[in-house]
């Protein structure tokens, strides 16, 4: 009994040393990304290779999503629709449902674990194979050569492939809902513009570019700090993967909070 | 000139470096021997800054590594060309790309013309084929890869060369060659080299001090004549285990 009452708080203080100490590197990165910037020369280029990649890269996946995503929600609102509401509150309901929520959030996780575990396991075995002290020992930035760039082309590229992914899942809805309930094209569009308002679109890409960062920035910390060989490149896969989800379920429920209910 | 004063080094619990003192002045090549795991490789990333002492001095041309600004250990280790035990190539770039990123003038580095000709002589140096330069480092065997580490190493003109382990893992034929290498590229470049090995032969080829590394001290610095004749029970034996491993391949 008095092990285990020593045992808790020895537990809990581990915890918040592990989490200050990674809040402090972190923060030491973000400084070491802000001087970084001023090397232009040398982030731009590499910035556009990765944008290309991680864009290219993800859109089948993010056009396979989203069709899915648009599909399923048009089924599910014809399984729940109840005859008494007008049928134009189905272009409401899909349109919102996805701009708001499914496009950003369903593509952010998945990314998460896409570019996320690239990025990890890219600086990681840098790590492990001194390639990254081999920039240093150039005289070179790491933060400049490797990291800013992939961290700006997640955070631009995920509002591009939200903005994609949120026109083929309303696409997708709006197709296959005629195809389960009696809707008119024009009942949709008059539904999805009624209660329209375009601070859903800035809302939407908002929340993609913070998740962007957010997988950026932690996925590339996790590399970075990668320790122990091949097993060490796997554990901060794995950890970039799980902690950019976690945390862009919580930017998530903060954005809603901060900027839908202030 | 390279000196270091008292430097001590621990990770977690393991105390790898008990108080280091040695010194390599301009134009020497001082090998580092020891055996495996004894810190010579964190000795030597202490050169440049990679790693940062737990307490002594580490000096480069007389500044204080361990309390240069960032931009300023940027600039020192322009100065300094380091080779790393695997090469730690960039295995996304070929080799030219590879070669040219060791050109610390950023201007040198953005003109093409003159990157193209600096990458071919570095690698006519290291003796390499001009073909070469077109090959990603996954399509190199070993021995080329710590060539390639070397021409990158020395693209920038550095002052300073420090190799880490530049003949492990190779066959004793690449060893020979890589340890002449060495040896030429330090007459024809004049730098000042600290050559990491636990290869004794190779290291009195090469070098004009050695120095011996063990249980974080260094215990003994001098020519190689001075450690063939040391008395120090742990230079003997260092070099007894080293001839016998010899004797029990040749056997």
């Amino acid at each position: 009994m008095e092990s285990s009452v020593i045992r808790l708080p020895r537990f809990v203080g581990r915890l918040s040393l592990g989490f200050l100490a990674h809040f402090g590197r972190i923060s030491l990165l973000v400084v070491e990304l802000v001087r970084g910037l001023a090397e232009v020369r040398i982030w731009v280029p590499r910035m556009f290779t990765e944008a290309a990649t991680v864009g290219l890269g993800s859109l089948p996946i993010v056009v396979l999503i989203a069709a899915f995503a648009g599909t399923v929600t048009a089924l599910q609102a014809g399984y729940q629709w109840q005859s008494s509401l007008p049928v134009y509150v189905l272009g409401t309901l899909i349109t919102n449902t996805i701009v708001l929520e499914l496009g950003p959030v369903l593509i952010g996780l998945v990314l998460a674990g896409r570019i996320g575990a690239r990025y990890a396991a890219e600086l990681g075995t840098m790590r492990v194979t001194e390639q990254i002290d081999a920039l240093e020992s150039l005289g070179r930035s790491p933060a400049s050569h490797l990291i800013i760039p992939r961290v700006l082309a997640s955070t631009l590229m995920l509002p591009i492939l939200v903005i994609i992914a949120d026109v083929i899942a309303v696409g997708a809805g709006w197709y296959f809902v005629k195809q389960v309930l009696p809707i008119t094209n024009s009942d949709f569009a008059y539904g999805a513009r009624y209660y329209w308002r375009p601070f859903d679109a800035y809302y939407s890409v908002i929340k993609a570019m913070s998740f962007g960062l957010a997988i950026g920035l932690l996925s590339c910390y996790m590399g970075f700090n990668t320790q122990q060989g091949a097993e060490g490149v796997g554990k901060s896969t794995t950890a970039a993967i799980v902690t950019s989800s976690v945390v862009i379920l919580l930017l998530n429920t903060l954005l809603a909070k901060i900027l839908l209910n202030p | 000139m390279i000196e270091l004063k008292g430097v001590r080094k621990r990770f977690g619990e393991q105390v790898v470096l008990d108080g280091v003192d040695f010194v390599v002045r301009e134009g020497e090549t001082l090998a580092l021997l020891g055996p495996s795991g004894t810190g010579k490789s964190v000795l030597l990333k202490h050169i440049n800054g990679l790693i940062r002492p737990d307490a002594g001095k580490v000096m480069v041309d007389d500044q204080l590594v361990t309390s240069l600004k960032r931009h300023e250990l940027a600039e020192l280790r322009t100065h300094i060309g380091y080779v790393f035990q695997n090469g730690a190539l960039f295995d996304s770039m070929n080799v030219f790309e590879n070669v040219r990123l060791g050109l610390s003038d950023e201007n040198k580095f953005n003109d093409m013309a003159y990157a193209e000709a600096r990458v071919a002589e570095c690698l006519k140096l290291v003796n390499l084929a001009p073909e070469t330069a077109e090959k990603l480092p996954a399509q190199l065997s070993g021995g080329m890869r710590k060539r390639v580490g070397i021409a990158r190493a020395i693209a920038g003109a550095p002052k300073y060369l420090l190799y880490d382990e530049p003949t492990s893992g190779l066959d004793p034929v690449n060893a020979n060659v890589i340890d002449a290498l060495v040896k030429r590229l330090d007459k024809e470049l004049g730098v000042t080299s600290v050559m990491v090995t636990h290869d004794v032969r190779g290291a009195f080829n090469v070098a004009d001090k050695v120095a011996l590394l063990s249980e974080g001290k260094i215990v003994l610095q001098g020519t190689p004549e001075e450690f063939r004749e040391s008395t120090d029970p742990k230079v003997k034996a260092f070099l007894e285990r080293d001839f016998e491993s010899d004797n029990s391949f040749a056997a």
